[in-house]
């Protein structure tokens, strides 16, 4: 029997299903290999998940779409790696809920821009963005400084990221509120736990003001730990050709 | 469903949302259990005066269900207004930050979703539903389907448009593009398309024509499209539910590739297969001239949602997305190319034996244009996703550029059209108020795209070069900031053409307000000259 169009065009629930299907497989070929082929996700040395106030910060980071004009994503170009550092790998936002790669740079590239500036030249920054840099069209976040970081329900940011497949202990979980305000104070009788469960954590007094626990603590302390996980001398190149 | 029903279910959801509000300790979220108080209090006195106090049902005026229409359409007006306007707004930032105000509520990050969201799925969204609910009637012959649920699609659509924009500048937001509103609003907008997948389905089913006619093909492939693609990108894990934040379930590269999956057809459903929908009634109504090709329309549509859904990988070229996925999406995006221009020529050559007409009509004028900016940016989007090309253009402005071709070209000038069609038709009036208004929209909203393109092409380029300029001796030669600076005159031409295109929108906002007043201006026809003045 010859083919003719108008049995579909004739019939709703077919025109439907056949349009589902249609629609259906290109997701299905792209993204589910994705979760099952072992060489997705590079294996490095050091990628943890966030410590409580990093992951605060994050949350404030989202907050104010951030994203909206900065990448966290270094192609594998000789100006972008000489610009910003070693190229991103996947490994980097495994923990990543959700994503924060971007995709338009009004302002430059942030995956590492971990240590690059001092924890003063970012908060004159966030404050007033053009005392330091002359030509940018940042909007200022002066609120920043003066808003307390909501910490009370931190414990339950933990449980929802281990809902989702971070690796948070029952411990992190447990000290997640001190470990939150022992990052800032580098005096805290915790820091040095809160260092063995989140290794290579910075802990200082981000935003200068011992008295509070400010947003801009969270959101200096997520900037400055950007990128500086991985040990990218013990990173082998080619056993992770993709 | 009676009224009793009616006002249970709207003091159930006002009582449920009080106490939710009441619970919370998420500042945010109560403000949004208010809004949604509130909206139920306003449906109930709205019902007050809607339902006949005897509970007797209200008899049935006419053959079609138009109501929801007209509300669609002055909706997409408003809409239209409100999207268009925060793009000038936040484009004069990016060229004068001061006008960021250094506030948490009025910076560009918070603002430019709302520009994307208000757009793409207030103004575009409500364009969709409206000229959908109409179109599906026409061609079928039959009354929308299921009652009244055309209006709870209407109206919950409208509360997910205030519940996303309200938590924007809240600081409610997933950070996936076009995807920003939170778990809650996102199982809102699940019902509210269910209900309306149900209502274009069903009226379908009552069709008193044998063949579904093509524009329908395209209106429910959008939508189940939509609905796929809405669901499966905001899986997340809410930290509470008595709070707005949630975590996404998946991370990192599969998240990325998702969101890109969802966020490329947004752009191929939503904004393309939904508005060549459009395209496939309004065009040929308007000029008179039955579709071009139907074997062309069944060949592209086939071939259009079926590669348009491969795409979503040429928004991760270069990054860490394995390179085997990076290919994939880029062959996919080249060969959309052709099913793209195979809706294009459709659509143009509909006017063979017509092309007369846009001497002396300015609506159809406004519809080819608008299928000549489609076939633009569905050759430049091809273009761009080849990875050597986008090693440049990825990150920069052209991007931006090239959204806005299609946004502002394709899809706006294609909903004016029909806007333009149907106010009179809906509201029984002879004709538009002026035609000459119509000219006046047309020009303004074209020389606003080709300020706006051009400016961004200029500006991306540059600074994609200067990003990878070395000196002589080999350093980079300049830093970041110093391309920021480079934009700034671009920016302000950018500015100015999207001013020009929502003065556009304005003057059509006028003609359509006298139009539906039922004013008719006297004026020459287009496509006469101007009577000379008589000397003395």
């Amino acid at each position: 029997m010859k083919f003719s169009h108008a049995i579909i065009e004739k019939n709703a629930t077919l025109l439907l299903v056949l349009s589902f299907i249609a629609v259906s497989i290109g997701g299905i070929v792209e993204i589910a290999p994705l979760f099952y082929l072992q060489n997705t996700i590079e294996k490095v040395e050091g990628v943890r998940p966030y410590t409580p106030l990093e992951l605060a910060g994050r949350g404030i980071y989202i907050r104010e779409g951030c994203y909206t004009c900065h990448s966290q994503m270094i192609r594998p170009f000789r100006d972008e790696v000489e610009r910003y550092g070693h190229y991103s790998l996947a490994a980097e936002s495994m923990y990543d809920h959700p994503f924060q790669w971007g995709s338009k740079r009004t302002g430059p590239d942030l995956a590492r821009v971990g240590g690059k500036y001092s924890d003063e030249w970012h908060v004159q920054h966030l404050t007033a963005p053009r005392s330091v840099v002359p030509e940018s069209v940042m909007p200022g976040y002066p609120f920043l400084a003066q808003t307390p970081v909501r910490s009370d329900d931190i414990a339950d940011h933990l449980r929802a990221n281990i809902r989702v497949g971070v690796p948070y202990t029952d411990a992190m979980v447990a000290s997640a509120l001190a470990d939150m305000k022992a990052q800032a104070n580098p005096d805290d009788k915790n820091a040095d736990a809160l260092l063995a469960r989140y290794p290579g954590a910075v802990i200082r007094d981000f935003d200068g003001d011992p008295g509070q626990l400010s947003e801009m603590d969270a959101v200096v302390a997520y900037l400055q730990m950007l990128g500086t996980l991985v040990d990218f001398n013990a990173y082998n190149d080619e056993a992770n050709r993709r | 469903m009676g009224a009793a029903f009616f006002y249970v279910i709207m003091g159930l959801a006002a009582t449920f949302a009080v106490i939710v509000a009441s619970l919370t300790h998420d500042p945010n979220f109560a403000i949004h259990a208010w809004i949604v108080v509130l909206a139920a209090l306003v449906a109930i006195v709205a019902g007050l005066n809607t339902f006949d106090p005897e509970g007797k049902p209200k008899p049935v005026k006419g053959k079609y269900l138009d109501g929801v229409v007209q509300a669609g359409v002055i909706a997409t007006m408003f809409w239209g207004l409100a999207g268009f306007l925060v793009g000038v707004v936040i484009a004069l930032q990016l060229t004068f930050p001061a006008l960021n105000l250094d506030t948490a509520y009025t910076n560009f990050g918070r603002l430019r979703p709302l520009h994307t969201s208000a757009v793409v799925f207030a103004f575009g969204g409500n364009a969709l539903i409206a000229t959908s609910f109409y179109v599906v009637q026409r061609t079928t012959g039959a009354r929308l389907a299921l009652g009244n649920t055309a209006w709870f699609v209407f109206w919950g659509y409208q509360l997910f448009i205030v519940l996303a924009a309200t938590g924007y500048l809240l600081g409610i937001t997933q950070s996936k593009e076009y995807a920003e509103p939170e778990w809650y609003v996102d199982l809102w907008l699940t019902v509210v398309w269910v209900a309306y997948l149900a209502v274009f389905l069903g009226t379908l089913f009552r069709r008193k024509e044998p063949h579904i006619y093509v524009a329908n093909w395209f209106y429910l492939s959008f939508i189940v499209t939509i609905a796929m693609l809405h669901v499966v990108n905001n899986l997340s894990m809410p930290v509470s539910l008595l709070g707005a934040k949630s975590y996404s379930l998946f991370s990192g590269v599969q998240d990325a590739l998702t969101q890109w999956w969802y966020g490329h057809n947004a752009v191929g459903f939503f904004l393309t297969a939904g508005f060549l929908g459009m395209m496939y009634y309004f065009v040929p109504k308007q000029a008179g001239r039955p579709i071009y090709s139907y074997r062309l329309s069944i060949i592209h549509f086939w071939a259009l949602i079926f590669l348009y859904i491969w795409a979503g990988p040429h928004h991760l070229h270069y990054t860490a997305l394995p390179d085997w996925a990076q290919t994939l999406g880029m062959v996919f995006s080249i060969m959309l190319w052709m099913p793209s221009w195979g809706g294009m020529i459709n659509g143009l050559m509909t006017l063979s034996g017509a092309w007369d007409k846009l001497r002396t009509d300015p609506v159809l004028r406004m519809m080819v244009m608008a299928i000549a900016f489609y076939g633009m940016s569905t050759f430049e989007g091809p273009m761009m996703s080849i990875k050597s090309v986008n090693s440049l253009s990825h990150y920069t402005d052209w991007t931006i550029g090239h959204v806005h071709s299609g946004a502002l070209g394709w899809v706006g000038m294609i909903s004016f059209g029909a806007v333009y069609f149907l106010a009179p038709k809906l509201w029984d009036r002879q004709g538009l108020y002026s035609a000459r208004l119509v000219n006046w929209h047309f020009w303004l909203a074209t020389i606003g795209i080709v300020l706006y393109a051009a400016s961004m092409w200029v500006s991306g380029i540059m600074q994609g070069l200067m990003w990878r300029a070395y000196d002589s001796l080999g350093f980079l030669q300049y830093s970041f900031a110093e391309t920021v600076a480079a934009m700034h005159p671009f920016y302000l031409i950018r500015a100015c053409g999207g001013g020009l295109y929502l003065l556009g929108a304005l003057v059509m906002a006028y003609n359509i307000a006298r139009t539906i007043m039922g004013h008719q201006r006297r004026e020459v026809p287009m496509g006469f000259a101007a009577p000379a003045v008589q000397g003395a």
